[in-house]
Parts: structure tokens; sequence; C-alpha cells
């Protein structure tokens, strides 16, 4: 079977590689374009650790097939990175101990960023609706909503 | 096992080319395609899509909507002349499958998904499809039914009547998981009303059957009535009737049986 060459925008660079036909987004990042941060979990819709902001749209790359993004963009946690500091998201997250096994982290961070990208000063019910597509199988997720409105400013009301 | 994948420009080039291929399955937003990939499916030896813009185009000016196909729930959520979708477009998954899921795609969902279909079926909505015999309409309960045998035919949009106002329609998800979570039952009605009494009830199940259903019985039970307590009660004790839930991890079947008339009283009552 034949690959099919795939170039695209990854975290702000241009990247050409050759996917399988068939292929999802999760595996042509993390084997091919060599970006670990999204992670697998479920393959199905259903756990959203795979999340990746596509052109800033919230995706899931396991459910994305690797073609589509052709001259699109993609955004990983990889590229939320800022030299060396932390994006303010990160260190909220390390601040309110929103990460315990951090499996979820990759995908709650880039539900997070989508959400702010879009409402800098989400209700603490808008936080719960951006994530729910998000599992979290350790913190109750109670510290993540705070991580959440804390990166906001504080500025959320319930 | 990799596949083949074909984009075409046009729906119908889409439509000849998962007709004449039994291995063919048209790729939406993903969401149901790319699992059965990612499950090892090796039924799907290829993967058809097509670029076509009828596909994603609302029109919803008027009082008949039409919904292409590829529009996705995210895109009815930020349609202010769909309001009366909202509520079934917000039940489904997180932002993320709102952002992939389409409205074609819900309509082949299996349970405990495929929610939107049920309010397209409480709304009586027409299905337009594009197969290697040519481009039909047909009703959404008659595609229903036949849905296993619907896979070589390319869903082209769904059209349905704007209710003549809220109270009109009602829409109701069952959930275990909060604020998002398959369906446990998933209720929809449409209960138009002319000269104060109902005229056309349209009441539909999720995951009370293999596909979506209409409550039959509870219609009957208020075609040409009045939405009081009586009637109501009436409904509701027969919704149960034509129903055949199956057990999954979200609720028995006898769960299901023993809930779907409460449910329906309380969306027929307006109770939270």
């Amino acid at each position: 079977m034949s690959k099919t060459p795939l170039q695209f925008r990854h975290n702000g660079r241009d990247v050409a590689i050759f996917v399988d036909g068939g292929a999802n987004l999760l595996v042509a990042l993390r084997e091919l374009v060599g970006d670990m941060t999204p992670k697998f979990g479920c393959g199905q819709g259903g756990c959203g650790t795979c999340s990746v902001l596509i052109d800033g749209e919230l995706h899931l790359s396991c459910l994305t097939l690797a073609e589509t993004v052709a001259g699109h963009s993609v955004e990983t946690l990889d590229g939320l990175k800022q030299g060396p500091n932390l994006h303010p998201l990160q260190r909220a997250f390390a601040d309110n101990f929103a990460a315990q096994c951090g499996y979820c982290t990759p995908g709650m961070l880039m539900a997070a960023k989508a959400l702010l990208d879009r409402n800098p000063s989400p209700s603490r019910a808008d936080v719960i609706e951006a994530i729910s597509g998000n599992i979290c199988r350790c913190t109750g997720y109670e510290p993540i909503i705070n991580a959440i409105l804390a990166a906001a400013g504080g500025r959320a009301s319930a | 096992m990799a596949v083949t994948v074909k984009t075409f420009a046009s729906a119908s080039e889409a439509a000849g080319a998962i007709s004449s291929d039994r291995s063919a399955r048209y790729l939406g937003g993903g969401t149901l395609v790319m699992r059965a990939l990612n499950e090892g499916d090796v039924s799907i030896s290829t993967i058809v899509r097509a670029s076509d813009q009828a596909l994603s185009r609302i029109d919803a000016s008027g009082p008949r909507i039409t919904l292409g196909a590829g529009v996705t729930f995210a895109r009815i959520l930020g349609e202010r002349d769909l309001a009366f979708l909202h509520a079934p477009a917000r039940s489904i998954g997180g932002p993320a499958v709102r952002n992939m899921g389409t409205v074609g795609g819900n309509l082949f969902a299996p349970n405990p998904y495929g929610d939107f279909t049920v309010a397209l079926l409480a709304l009586d909505a027409t299905v337009a499809l594009q197969g290697g015999f040519g481009a039909r309409d047909i009703a959404i309960e008659e595609f229903l039914q036949s849905r296993e045998r619907q896979s070589g035919a390319l869903v082209l949009s769904v059209s349905c009547t704007r209710p003549a106002n809220a109270e009109a329609f009602r829409y109701r998800k069952v959930a275990r998981i909060k604020p998002k979570g398959g369906s446990v039952i998933t209720l929809a009605a449409h209960l138009p009303v002319s000269g104060g009494r109902i005229a056309g009830a349209r009441i539909a199940l999720g995951s009370m059957a293999a596909t979506q259903i209409r409550a039959k019985a509870a219609e009957r039970a208020l075609e040409g009535r009045t939405l009081d307590t009586a009637n109501i009660n009436a409904a509701a004790s027969t919704a149960i009737e034509g129903t055949s839930p199956a057990d999954n991890a979200l609720g028995s079947a006898w769960y299901r049986r023993e809930i779907v008339g409460v449910h329906l009283r309380r969306l027929l009552s307006g109770q939270e």
C-alpha cells in the first residue's frame, strides 16, 4: 500500500510526512512527527486525552484522518511552552495540583486553551462544559476546574 | 491495516464510489468510521470523502430548514435561527465531538448515541439520499427502519419544518454522567397545536430499540387532545408500547422500561 504525502503546520512550523492510508492524526503526530504530547487513550472519542487544536478548533486526533489536516494548522501541548517558561495554563495546573497521573493533562490543557482563546473570562459552568469531553480518573476534576479559572485570572463566578 | 482514501469534488461522485464498493465507507466527521478503523474493523478497505460545499450548507431562513449532512453540531449551536435544535446538539459529546460530529453521521450512530436523530425523528424530518440509483428523498422513519441497507447510499442533507414555537418541541436526554454521557434514554416530542388541541403529535425515543423509534401509542394518547395532566399520564403509561430496549453498561433493558414513562411524563409536563 503506497503512502500519502502530507504537509501541515505543526505548532507554528511546517512539517512534511508520509502517512499510511487511513492513519489517524494521533499516530501521525506521535510516530512520524515525533510529538509525544497527545496521548492515546480510548481510540473511540470518549476520553479526550488526544485532543489537539486544528485551526484553533478542538478536535480528537485519534478520530481525525491524518490527511484531512493537509494545509491546516495543528497545535498540540508541545506548542504551549514559551521557551523555558510554562504557559500560564501549565503554571496554573501545577500550582493547583491539577495533575496526578497526568495522562489526561495534555487533552485537558488543549480543551482549556480552546476555551480561553474563545472566552477569556469563563464562568465555572463554561469551564465544566469545556472539559466535558475529557476524562480524568484521579483528581475529581475540581483542581482542574480551579486551575483553568485561575489561569483565566480568577475573574469567573459560579 | 492501511485503507485506500478516495476524495471527490462532488457528492454524486462520492455516492457512486460507495454504492459500487461494499467495503467503502463515507467519512464525515470521523467519529464513527475512524473509531471503527481504530478498533481494527477489517470490513472497511476504502474511505470515501467529498469536498462538496453543498454538504456543509445550512438553510435556516424559512419555515422549512435544511441541514447538509456534513454540518457539525458546533455549527448548529452557532446558528441563532436553529435555536430549537440547540438542546439536542448540545447534548452530544464534549466540544471536540461537537466540532467533528455531523448531522449525517448521527443518522448512523448506534445506541447509546444518535441523540440528534431522535430530535429529527420527532420533527418528521426528510432525508435526502444519493445512491447509484440517483437522488431521492425518504422519510426519516423509513430511513431508520432500513438503515442497515442504506450503507451504499450517501446522505446529502436532512430537512424538517421549524416548530411553531419553543413550547411545541421538547427534548430530553437521560445520562448517568454529568454533564455528558451516553444515553440511557433520549426523548423528543413535537406537539403542534391547532385550535387548542394537539394535531400531529410526534414522540421519538432513543436507546429504546435497535434504532430510534416513535412512541406511537403515546402519540395516539395525545392526538386531538390538550396537554393536561390526565392526557400526559395516559401518554406516559403507554410509552413502553412497541419498545425493545437492550442491556448495556449504562442501563438494563428492565431499567429503561421502568423509567421511560417517568421521563416522558416529565418531558410533557415541562419538568426539569
